[in-house]
């Protein structure tokens, strides 16, 4: 909401400082999104007294005029301006000043110039030229006092900070400046109040609201005023003024306004408008002839009714929208926007004035079944303050009286069918202390308490007190909503940050975090690195979860699978001409359950390399790049880190990692990817993970005696794994038996079409002492008859 | 002449929140993550082990701005989470204090993707529930936090503010990371930036859950990692975070002599 400083001042009555009101009204709560200065252009503009005018000699519409500066020389000024007089006072920028508005728009330097042969030392100016104001068909006609060459900004109430101020949706009270004045005053330990109506110092005489209430309906003057609704509006206040000249609001009413941005319409639009932003209690005026009855009904609407809203459109009304009737027909939507046929014209002679507390619940709903969203909504909505409209009514009709004149018909009305106040909530000392952590005495809590403008109706003995929450806050329901303003006014600044002893939590980390741990630190000893990537990608498959509204760019499904968006950073980092890329992602993927069921999702580990297997040295050659040897190592790495038990198995070009009931939980494989020509081959693993725990290490004792090795090579037929070959040297050699590597690999003539020579070393050890030749042998010699039996290989070159 | 290096690899900047984990471990919390495939609301969710995160809601409730949706035959319009924190604090109070846990988990916005905004991101929420945790305790804590995050002389405040779930709340501001206080274009020229949002949970939150527990102090806080990794790491775009660049990931592998930083 946008708040004026100089608003602020005249409830304070003290000049303030934006920043310093901005970081009061932070630590209170409400933050300050900017300060905007206004009419901070006009520092160069001076008070001027035209003391001369005279015709221009070579121009119908030009004038020469002698301008007192307050400097000793008399300047020449010549103005095009027909209202342009002497012993007038007029804003004047002199030479080297900038105007703000200047022609077409932008800010305009001040040069000596001849115009017509005339010199002109200086510019007089309009309203307009100097963003204060619309009146362009003339010179500013300055009222004031004020000396030749007094800044325009000290002569005037001109300077002010536009503070935008984020409320939150609990403090309806603060879409007021009287309610963000209240908060100040209690930063600053002043007081406040309503500040003066215009350069009068007597207001207008309004009487006293006539109170009508637990009835439905009443009168004011010609007006009928009825609820019927009283779920929707709980409470009416109506006038009725006659003989009102609408027009152009002065300075006084207008310059608030649109210190706020808000657009300067006529006087009596201006009042309510003034009002609603002073006190935060929105109101409207009707133009009386146009009521039928004449009458004002607050009801709901009925099925098919129609209204035509202020600003030209058709609305259609439901059932649940409390609405103002006249005799015949709806003529305003409650607590959102009038009618068109009714609202306030420039022939509008008598007014009917209305300001109502409609419930907010009814109101969020109605805004949003009809999809408008006004000033007077977005107050009611949060909740305007029920026992205060008496207020706003007073003050309208006291600026419509200054400034339209017209006389009250009648008494205004308060008509309330149901009468509630304002709760009394009780509050327990000890539940300050035990919430904040604070002692706090009484007094200081009352004290607090009373700085929202509650007032403390008692204090007995038991530790209680009885707090009466004033209107505007209609937050404050239960004790722990007092606990709070405590806190707040006290000053959260004042709390202390020193720990203070605790308990440690008993419960342990996540199981499903260690092993993400566990999956991080293995893989980044692998060389790879983490990347986080969105879960957003485009449509992969039948099983993808589809988003109802994609955003541009990110993709318009939740992923299925980890890899493709690896791919996309493969190439992104490829368009970078980087060739080396070693990423690895922890992520979570989704699919398509069945009819019914919410997506299934599953935690998965995804890798991608590419590039060379070691960084470049001058020392040696260039590494080779990444193969699929190195990929099944990866694989398996990933495997043992992610789900331990599932082994991999060649299948076609790339390898499936299964679990023992033949589940498939993993991929590894090369992947297709718009390589550039100087790019290596891109391989990925994408597996399960699972979160099984998994106990400490248990160190196996080292070995005393040394061990023995022997080398088999072996011609393998095609289609015969080296896996099946030592799986069958394990089960043959015996408990002597540590190890076996594959340590080379031969093929060419010398082996023969289709076969291969493999060669495994054997490592035998016993662990309690040293092996002869002749236990090797007796296993070695085991070995081979097995592998003659059960695979048919014998020893290259036998 | 240069020495001979293999391949070095990175934890992600945010990923396994290294840094906010150790602060908060020194201070008696554990990590916890919600199992995923858990149904919600199952009696299972008593166990020690919190079941926390629920990433869908039903659209029955209106929020203002739309966040990612999906739309299951069926399981009619789901939404994925904005926030993590009501559903947590509910389950937490399933479990016995004294609690004192941090919870990471994935929520969802309907930003555009720019250099200040992502759609999906971690948050983490803290949580301590124990006799005797105040506002006090709450605000020691998370002062303690940033402190270490950033710097010990970092400066840190407490603002009021409004959350539905939690009162008194406050909203945790640090002093620029840029300026340093003195006001630039980062910190709209406050000299702070909004880095927490926090309070103690409002009863009527805590006794819809667990009637036996409903007294029990809690004090809830939730931040986002990136954010504040960006701050401390000076990152100035947050898609960097996201898009897998070597260029970028590398620069936090732990053995990078060139410039030494902290990771």
């Amino acid at each position: 909401v946008n708040v004026s400083r100089r608003w602020l001042e005249r409830f304070l009555r003290r000049s303030l400082d934006a920043e310093d009101v901005s970081t009061r009204l932070a630590a209170q709560g409400a933050a300050v999104d900017v300060i905007e200065p206004l009419n901070a252009g006009l520092g160069d503009i001076r008070v001027a007294l035209v003391e001369e005018v005279r015709q221009h000699p070579n121009a119908d519409r030009l004038r020469v005029c002698t301008v007192n500066d307050g400097s000793a020389d008399r300047r020449q000024v010549v103005c095009g301006a027909p209202n342009v007089t002497a012993g007038r006072k007029y804003p004047f920028a002199p030479v080297g000043a900038t105007v703000p508005v200047g022609k077409g728009g932008a800010p305009m330097r001040i040069e000596k110039a001849k115009l017509r042969g005339e010199l002109s030392e200086g510019m007089l100016c309009s309203a307009r030229e100097l963003g204060v104001g619309v009146d362009a068909d003339g010179l500013w006609e300055l009222e004031t006092d004020a000396a030749p060459g007094t800044f325009l900004l000290e002569a005037l109430p001109l300077d002010d900070d536009r503070i935008v101020v984020d409320v939150t949706p609990n403090r309806p009270d603060l879409l007021g400046h009287k309610g963000v004045a209240r908060e100040l005053a209690a930063s600053l330990g002043v007081p406040y109040r309503l500040p003066q109506l215009g350069p009068n110092a007597l207001a207008p005489d309004v009487p006293p609201a006539q109170r009508a209430a637990g009835v439905r309906e009443t009168v004011t003057g010609p007006l009928r005023v009825a609820i019927d609704d009283p779920e929707g509006c709980a409470r009416f206040h109506a006038a009725v003024v006659r003989g009102v000249r609408v027009g152009p609001s002065p300075a006084w009413l207008r310059r608030p306004l649109e210190a706020v941005g808000v657009r300067s319409i006529n006087n009596i639009v201006d009042a309510t408008n003034y009002v609603m932003l002073e006190l935060g209690q929105p109101m409207h005026a009707y133009d009386l002839a146009t009521l039928k009855g004449p009458a004002l009904v607050a009801r709901r609407a009925r099925a098919g009714e129609t209204l035509v809203t202020l600003d030209g459109v058709e609305r259609r009304l439901d059932g649940e929208t409390t609405v103002i009737a006249d005799a015949a027909r709806v003529v305003g939507i409650g607590g959102i926007m009038g009618g068109h046929e009714t609202e306030v014209r420039d022939g509008t002679t008598d007014l009917a004035l209305e300001a109502a507390w409609f419930e907010p619940s009814r109101i969020r709903r109605a805004r949003r079944a009809l999809g408008l969203s006004t000033e007077a909504s977005y107050r009611f909505e949060r909740g305007v303050d029920r026992w205060n409209a008496a207020e706003a009514m007073r003050r309208s009709l006291e600026i419509i009286l200054l400034t339209a004149g017209g006389t009250i018909e009648g008494s205004p009305v308060d008509l309330h069918p149901v009468v509630a106040n304002p709760p009394r909530i009780f509050l327990r000392l000890a539940r300050v202390k035990q919430v904040l952590g604070l002692e706090l005495g009484l007094h200081e809590v009352e004290r607090c308490l009373v700085a929202i403008g509650a007032t403390v109706v008692a204090k007995p003995d038991d530790g209680r007190l009885a707090v009466d929450v004033p209107g505007w806050r209609p937050d404050l329901t239960t004790e722990i909503d007092l606990v709070e303003e405590v806190a707040r006014m006290h000053g959260y600044d004042r709390v202390p940050t020193e720990l203070r002893p605790f308990r440690v939590g008993t419960l342990p980390d996540a199981p499903a975090f260690a092993v993400k741990e566990r999956i991080r630190r293995g893989l980044v000893a692998e060389g790879l690195s983490e990347v986080v990537s969105l879960p957003f990608t485009a449509a992969d498959g039948e099983a993808s979860v589809a988003l109802l509204n994609p955003l541009a760019d990110t993709g318009a499904s939740l992923r299925r699978r980890l890899l493709p968006t690896l791919v996309r950073h493969a190439e992104r980092n490829w368009n970078n001409h980087v060739r080396d890329v070693r990423l690895f992602e922890i992520g979570t993927v989704f699919e398509r359950a069945e009819a019914g069921k919410r997506p299934v999702e599953q935690l998965r580990l995804g890798l991608v390399v590419t590039g060379a297997r070691e960084p470049g040295h001058w020392a040696s050659e260039a590494a080779p790049d990444v193969d699929a040897w190195d990929l099944k190592g990866l694989a398996e790495v990933a495997g043992a880190l992610a789900h331990p038990g599932a082994t991999w198995h060649v299948e076609g070009d790339h390898f499936m990692a299964r679990v023992k009931d033949g589940r498939t939980v993993g991929w590894a494989g090369r992947l297709a990817a718009d390589t550039p020509p100087w790019g290596g081959a891109l391989f990925g693993v994408e597996i399960d993970v699972t979160d099984g725990a998994r106990g400490p290490v248990r160190v196996e004792p080292l070995p005393t005696t040394p061990a023995a090795e022997r080398d088999l090579s072996l011609v393998l037929p095609d289609g015969v794994a080296s896996t099946a070959v030592i799986q069958v040297i394990r089960q043959a050699a015996g408990d002597l038996l540590e190890a076996v590597h594959v340590t080379a690999e031969f093929r060419g003539s010398a082996v023969g079409e289709g076969r291969r020579s493999v060669t495994f070393r054997l490592t035998f050890r016993a662990p309690d002492r040293t092996l002869r030749d002749a236990d090797v042998d007796a296993s070695e010699t085991r070995v081979l008859s097995a592998l003659e039996r059960e695979l048919g290989l014998s020893r290259r070159g036998a | 002449m240069p020495s001979r290096r293999r391949w070095t690899g990175a934890v992600h900047p945010v990923g396994g929140h290294r840094r906010d984990r150790e602060i908060f471990r020194g201070l008696g919390f554990a990590i916890a993550l919600g199992p995923r495939s858990r149904p919600t609301g199952t009696t299972s969710s008593r166990s020690t082990s919190p079941p926390i995160t629920r990433r869908w809601t039903c659209t029955t409730r209106c929020i203002s701005e739309v966040p990612p949706t999906v739309d299951e035959p069926g399981a009619g319009r789901l939404l994925l989470r904005t926030h993590t924190s009501p559903v947590q604090i509910r389950v937490m109070h399933a479990s016995e204090p004294p609690i004192r846990v941090i919870m990471p988990g994935m929520v969802y916005r309907s930003d555009a993707f720019d250099p200040s905004h992502a759609p999906a991101f971690e948050q983490i929420e803290g949580l301590a529930i124990d006799e005797g945790v105040s506002f006090v305790d709450l605000k020691a804590t998370l002062t303690h936090f940033a402190r270490r995050f950033f710097s010990p002389s970092t400066a840190v405040r407490f603002r009021p503010s409004f959350f539905p779930f939690t009162e008194p709340s406050a909203e945790m501001d640090v002093e620029c990371q840029l300026c340093h206080g003195s006001g630039c274009g980062a910190c709209k020229g406050t000299g702070w930036m909004e880095i927490l949002g926090c309070g103690m949970v409002h009863r009527a939150c805590s006794s819809r859950a667990a009637s036996t527990r409903s007294a029990t102090p809690a004090s809830p806080s939730a931040w986002v990692p990136a954010r504040i990794t960006m701050l401390r790491h000076g990152v100035p775009d947050i898609r960097l975070l996201y898009e897998g660049d070597m260029r970028f990931l590398s620069q936090f592998t732990a053995a990078r002599s060139s410039t030494g930083g902290d990771t």
